[in-house]
């Protein structure tokens, strides 16, 4: 069997780790092995890993370094935000919307919760947030950017109604932090959630804003660590390799968006181009550069991920259950699309080590595969 | 890739991972499936640690991936849940609410897995499938069609629950186990080191855990909001006489024994069930003896649409020893009339009937 050149789409699911990345924390793991609270000269090495890591971090978002908690990754940090403000003295209500994560949803799903719809754009309406706030309301939790149609939601509008009535806002920023600039400040959430592994860092590591002055109950109980809002024994190697990620950001993230933003643009105006019955999901939106969420009609997109795997391309249609087998995303649901509709999209997440001649190679595949299988499909004709 | 990949269902059990493994040893650009089909968290309350014939675990499809990754092809897994549900799960649920017994496995051979699963497999580009059923494929130059076979082992034989493949479908499948005994699918396993080696046989009804299909009704039932007492009903005999009470037609099959709770001199036996009065007809054993039967959505498999009478050896349940019979033409290409030589006990309506010539499967139809 001759081997397949593969190729990967799929940034949004993970990414692989930075040649800078590893460069960073490999010597962390056999060198900084000390543990970053103990008093001799081991952890004090671990521990200046560790806090220039929370200030490279905090640059990224334009946040203090005490206001980094890192985490094992975006779920802890969602969870953290919304049971850590929720909870609090006295259990309070939780606003979040219909197509977030599902770190937030069914963190939310814990508590006494409303689902804010979202419109056919992929676009929150703040007042609808609003109308949803109650006196017992004490943590909104809006992602930043969407992770199956990467568009951009308007955040700074959301924080001012939460700063009106004195509610805390979560931002989940997994999906933006290294593609749109990120202030946390500006933004006005009171925290902001991040993870490593969608920007180069390893899986295992992430990071939770919490904005000076914001009251979080810790969700783990230990040790004194991370200002004793997160207790166990820091990940030194983790934090090193976020720290690295956000830097590296810092400095090219936006030429790198630009370019990556050129391609995605190409490879959305190639497949509208060549394949008929195509649209963009959550097209009019303003959108993350590096993702394009395509709907295929009259195509099964299981097929279709299949059918481009087995040529080498990897792509993401939805989310998968626990088996591994895929199930119509909740996103497009909740943009208002029909099962089947949402059955026949496909996500394309961009990065790092694609190319211009991947992006082409990948029309190619997507127009032989989209043709044969709907020469297949008896509904179309 | 080379040329005509091939997509084996993988069930994670040792049949389906044995042709895997065959195939992929001849050199054959083999693909790995597996079908999720049921949400096994649905239901909680049948389900069991002892529970048997569970599909769709997360054990087994743990079990396929380890043996397409033993074997170095690529597997997925697809989510045919909802057509599950709509093809096989709903018409077993109103087959017995209407008072028959109904074959789940030919459903879903007729609609999952040589259908929906075909079509997928085309779709990723693999012109042929292979499925570790226990039946044989044969091509008849001489009348042009794809002839259908008992399997060598005949303890393993599948065929009953095959009748409704259609040419095109038996052009495009390949049962590669139809040839072997079981204790040879074993050893083959072992010798190409399938992790599954020693799991045991899947025996009932996949979704239905330990074979209760009565309780699994009940729970689906549950979780549809229907209450108990719309299926409730009376026992009676065969003059009217009411004897007795029921929980359902649904617990209710013809010949059965089980589960009557009527005292009586002798024996008595679920003769008939009547969903719209919801009365279940009790009686003696004589009185199950039939000898005719109709059968409705006929499928011809190794002979075209006959116009005269057929002899045939005619199976009425999986486990029934084929009796033999004349099978009548009607007016309806897709109905016959079934004439046993000897009466058969409990002829059961929603059963299969499927015809043999031999050990070649000339067709077969749903028992009216």
């Amino acid at each position: 069997m001759k081997a397949v050149q593969r190729f990967y789409f799929d940034h949004n699911a993970t990414t692989p780790v930075s040649p800078e990345v590893l460069e960073a924390m490999l010597p962390v793991l056999t060198e900084v092995y000390g543990n970053a609270s103990s008093i001799h000269h081991f952890g004090q090495l671990a521990r200046q890993r560790l806090d220039s890591s929370r200030k490279q971090v905090a640059d990224l978002l334009g946040a203090e370094p005490q206001e980094i908690v890192f985490t094992s990754g975006g779920t802890e940090a969602d969870n953290l935000a919304i049971f850590g403000v929720a909870i609090g003295s006295k259990a309070g209500r939780v606003v979040t919307t219909t197509f977030e994560h599902p770190a937030v949803l069914a963190a939310a799903a814990q508590l006494d919760h409303t689902l804010v719809p979202v419109d056919g754009r992929g676009m929150i309406d703040p007042e609808a947030i609003r109308r949803a706030l109650r006196p017992n309301t004490k943590v909104i939790s809006v992602m930043h950017a969407n992770n199956e149609v990467g568009t951009i939601q308007p955040i700074p509008e959301i924080a001012r109604i939460a700063a009106e009535a004195g509610i805390a806002l979560h931002c989940d920023g997994v999906q933006a932090a290294g593609k749109i600039p990120v202030n946390a400040g500006k933004l006005g959430v009171a925290l902001y959630s991040i993870s490593g592994h969608k920007i180069g860092a390893p899986k295992g590591v992430g990071a939770l804003y919490v904005r000076k002055g914001t009251a979080l109950k810790p969700m783990m109980y230990g040790g004194r660590h991370e200002r004793e809002r997160r207790a166990g024994t820091e990940n030194v190697a983790g934090a090193v390799a976020l720290g690295r990620a956000a830097e590296w950001i810092t400095q090219h993230g936006d030429a790198e968006n630009r370019r990556q933003g050129i391609l995605r643009d190409r490879l959305e105006q190639s497949i509208l181009d060549r394949i008929p019955d195509t649209r963009v999901n959550g097209a009019g939106a303003t959108r993350v550069a590096n993702t394009t969420n395509i709907r295929f009609d009259g195509i099964d997109s299981d097929a279709l991920l299949i059918a481009l795997d087995l040529k080498g391309f990897a792509v993401s249609s939805g989310a998968a259950c626990s088996s591994g087998a895929p199930e119509p995303s909740h996103v497009l649901l909740a943009m208002g699309l029909s099962r089947l509709e949402a059955r026949s999209s496909i996500r394309f997440s961009l990065g790092r080590s694609n190319t211009i001649e991947q992006v082409d190679a990948l029309v190619e595949a997507l127009v032989d595969s989209v043709t044969h299988l709907r020469k297949l499909a008896p509904a179309y004709a | 890739m080379p040329e005509n990949p091939l997509a084996v269902a993988m069930s994670g059990g040792v049949d389906s991972s044995v042709v895997a493994g065959m195939l992929r040893a001849r050199g054959e650009n083999v693909i790995g499936l597996t079908m999720q089909l049921w949400n096994q968290r649905r239901l909680p309350e049948i389900q069991s640690d002892k529970a048997t014939g569970r599909c769709c675990s997360l054990d087994d499809v743990y079990d396929a991936r380890a043996v397409a990754q033993h074997l170095g092809i690529p597997y997925y897994v697809v989510n045919f849940e909802r057509d599950f549900e709509d093809q096989v799960v709903k018409p077993f649920v109103d087959e017995y609410l209407a008072g028959r017994t109904p074959i789940p496995c030919t459903l879903c051979n007729n609609f999952i897995k040589f259908d929906r699963f075909l079509e997928m497999a085309e779709g990723v580009g693999a012109d042929r499938i292979a499925t570790g059923h226990y039946a044989q494929i044969r091509w008849n130059p001489d009348n042009g069609r794809w002839e259908m076979l008992r399997s060598v082992d005949r303890a393993k034989d599948q065929t009953y629950f095959l009748f409704g493949l259609k040419q095109d479908q038996l052009a495009r499948s390949m049962f590669p186990l139809g040839a072997m005994e079981k204790s040879a699918v074993r050893g083959l396993a072992r010798e190409l080191g399938i992790p599954t080696a020693a799991k045991p046989d899947s025996q009932e009804i996949c979704f239905v855990p330990n074979g209760d299909y009565a309780g699994f009704i009940d729970a689906y039932f549950r979780e549809q909001g229907i209450a108990p007492q719309e299926v409730a009903g009376e026992l009676v005999t065969a003059d009217g006489q009411v004897v007795g009470e029921h929980a359902g037609v649904h617990h209710f099959t013809v010949g059965q024994r089980r589960g009557l709770r009527v005292a009586a001199g002798e024996p008595l036996y679920v003769i008939a069930t009547d969903p719209a009065s919801r009365r279940v007809t009790i009686g003696r054993d004589r009185e199950l003896l039939s000898d005719r039967a109709h059968a409705s959505g006929v499928n011809w498999i190794s002979i075209a649409v006959p116009s005269e009478p057929v002899r045939a050896e005619v199976k009425i349940r999986n486990k029934h020893a084929a009796a033999p019979a004349i099978v009548l033409p009607t007016s309806d290409p897709e109905r016959v009339e079934i004439r046993f030589d000897e009466p058969q006990r409990a002829v059961t309506p929603g059963q299969g009937a499927v015809f043999y010539s031999d050990d070649l499967v000339l067709g077969g139809g749903w028992i009216e």
